[in-house]
């Protein structure tokens, strides 16, 4: 009987409605982050911190934005490393342009970027909805795509197309170590996890699930589908695009236009589903899982002892992978989210059975 | 009994007026030139065979339709093709006869939404948590205590509304839809497929609402015995034509009435 909530009962409604509103939940999230912060560099190794755990941090970021959209206010879009570029190629041109700028202010700004192109693409869910709307969002893909590629200003007019970033300074602070580059993102992780949680704790938080849940009852309560639609559109192309920001700067140095095509769009999406729509703990999950999962993989045959050509060991690791996405869709249609849910709620009647 | 006096409460002027109101989708007439009005602070109850067009009615009234032919006054102003928005904002709320509550939100958050036309801070300030967004939310919150005291249901405050059996979702369907203190309310069906205790504890909660807020009240329901227990007038729907207007009584004695619940051709 460690996990309970019996006996702490809120006397005020403040109370009630903290972010974690049982103790348990709280110690654990000082202990994860004390590890995070703390603990962690000492713990893994600059591969881990390169090849999973940064990667994962920034993926966590832009399946966050994408879970904002899609799980809390039930928009479709396929569409959105689209919004990524936009973030990436903002955060080179400003870094580009405007050196002095300090590079959280470029963070900012390239979001800020990215939001305003992600409302402009969300427009049409104010008119259609579904498979129509998803077909609109692929042409956010299609036309960011081809932008990138075309408009050489862009890229500076770089012959290759391929643009490459210098090492970000923070405040007179090279972030240009594995750890540096992980404690840098895990702070711009946290925070904006903790704004999303704060978003939809709120009452723009409920606009959005209600459209999600039904629209027409929305409305009847007086909330606008314009409002509701766009600012989900707006803040969650914010959040992708300040990963995409990250994902350029931080974990590639120097991208093509391909970076960000529709095979990231497709991933994110995959990573909500896995994860949990709907879940801001899901989208680490989604993340963790998409970018730990092919290494696994990868490694399995090698520990096992098996002799495998790398053509077979990458053939079995995306049948695998596909195997994997569909037995989640059938079994856990909610996600890991909603698996650890259930694992709370066995701990909370452990170690009784009911 | 209009103007009157009905079991010692005052029923004032009319709020809401409605002449001539036609609406077709394509071929078929939903209402066919039904003019009515509502006073303040009673409990008008619309009844009529399946089909008949009562839906439809509160639909027009909350601007979910858009009548093709008649006009609607409110307060005293007519109104040109509202929408849903301005009639919340105007104080119009309503329950729905398939219970449309927000299906992945707590009781808490759903009836919490009532009061989304009331919050103003900023996107920003919710974000961040800023004292004022905070202070907001309490307030808020307070007055959905009220409205959760009031219906009995504050052991489901945290449970997802999925969970619970119809007869509480009906009940926080009511809940979401007092969140907004509304002055005036369309309850379609409210007591649709409850069983007998049910249906009192309903009954009760609508007679205290329309006693202790002074709510005016439209109502659908099939039920008769209900409608002639609670409500002040009855208007009677067939085809989408108004076939009875008047107190319980008159309308209980109406031939044309007896017909269209007997299935008597006409
Ligand atoms: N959105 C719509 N599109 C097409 N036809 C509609 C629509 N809404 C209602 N109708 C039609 O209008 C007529 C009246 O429907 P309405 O729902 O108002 O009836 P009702 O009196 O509420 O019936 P019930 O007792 O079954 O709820 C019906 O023939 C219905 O099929
Ligand atoms: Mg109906």
């Amino acid at each position: 009987m460690l996990y309970r909530e019996n006996g702490q009962f809120k006397t005020s409604y403040r109370a009630d409605q903290q972010m974690l509103p049982i103790l348990q939940d709280r110690m654990f999230m000082g202990l994860l982050l004390a590890f995070v912060f703390v603990g962690a560099p000492f713990v893994f190794s600059d591969y881990f911190f390169l090849s999973i755990l940064i990667p994962f941090l920034i993926l966590s970021l832009a399946a966050l934005g994408l879970n904002l959209l899609v799980g809390y206010c039930g928009q479709i879009s396929i569409g959105h490393a689209a919004f990524m570029s936009v973030g990436a190629y903002a955060a080179y041109n400003l870094v580009l342009r405007v050196p002095q700028l300090n590079f959280l202010v470029v963070l900012v700004l390239a979001g800020l970027i990215a939001a305003l192109v992600g409302l402009l693409f969300g427009i049409p869910s104010l008119r259609i909805r579904g498979l129509y709307l998803a077909v609109a969002t692929l042409a956010a893909q299609f036309f960011m795509d081809w932008t990138f590629a075309r408009v050489k200003w862009f890229t500076n007019y770089a012959s290759s197309g391929s643009v490459s970033t210098a090492t970000i300074d923070l405040f007179g602070f090279p972030i240009n170590s594995p750890v540096r580059k992980y404690l840098f993102l895990a702070a711009v992780v946290t925070v904006f996890a903790v704004l999303a949680k704060n978003l939809v704790r709120s009452h723009l938080g409920r606009a959005w699930m209600a459209m999600r849940d039904m629209d027409v009852a929305a409305e009847v309560i007086g909330i606008r589908p314009v409002y509701a639609k766009l600012t989900a559109f707006g803040v969650s192309s914010f959040y992708v695009g300040v990963a995409g920001a990250l994902w350029g700067f931080v974990h590639l140095g120097s991208w093509e236009p391909l970076a960000f095509n529709i095979t990231l769009s497709l991933n994110l999406l995959f990573m909500i589903i896995i994860g949990g729509m709907g879940s801001i703990l899901g989208s680490f999950f989604g993340a963790f899982f998409i970018v730990a999962l092919p290494i696994l993989l990868n490694r399995a045959p090698d520990w096992l002892g098996i002799d495998m050509s790398t053509a077979m060991v990458s053939h079995l690791e995306s049948m695998i992978f596909g195997a994997l996405i569909i037995f989640f869709l059938i079994v856990e249609p909610q996600g890991l989210a909603r698996l650890w849910a259930i694992g709370k709620e066995k701990l909370r009647l452990w170690p009784f059975p009911h | 009994m209009g103007g009157g006096l009905s079991n010692g409460k005052s029923i004032g002027d009319v709020v809401l007026d409605l002449q001539d109101i036609s609406l077709a989708f394509g071929g078929v007439r939903a209402l066919q030139g039904v003019t009515f009005d509502v006073r303040e602070h009673e409990i008008r109850a619309i009844i009529g065979p399946n089909g008949a067009g009562k839906s439809s009615m509160l639909n027009v009234i909350n601007g979910v339709y858009h009548p093709q032919q008649g006009t609607v006054s409110y307060l005293g102003a007519k109104r040109h093709d509202v929408n849903t928005h301005e009639a919340a904002v105007q104080g119009i709320a309503r329950t729905f006869q398939n219970i449309a509550l927000f299906k992945g939100m707590s009781v808490l958050d759903n009836i919490m939404t009532g009061r989304n036309l009331r919050m103003k801070s900023g996107l920003l300030a919710q974000a961040f948590r800023l004292p004022s967004a905070e202070r907001e939310e309490l307030q808020h919150r307070e007055a959905v205590e009220q409205v959760i005291d009031f219906l009995e249901i504050q052991a489901y405050r945290k449970t997802p509304v999925g969970r619970l059996p119809y007869g509480l979702q009906k009940r926080v369907d009511l809940a979401r839809a007092l969140a907004m203190e509304p002055k005036l309310l369309l309850l379609d069906e409210p007591m649709a497929g409850m069983n007998v205790e049910e249906k009192q504890d309903m009954c009760r909660f609508i007679l205290d609402v329309n006693d202790q807020f002074g709510t005016t009240i439209v109502l659908i329901e099939h039920d008769m015995g209900v409608v002639m227990d609670i409500s002040d007038r009855v208007i009677v729907l067939d085809y989408g034509r108004k076939i009875g207007d008047g107190t319980p009584e008159q309308v209980r004695g109406n031939q044309a009435v007896i017909d269209a619940y007997l299935g008597v051709s006409h």
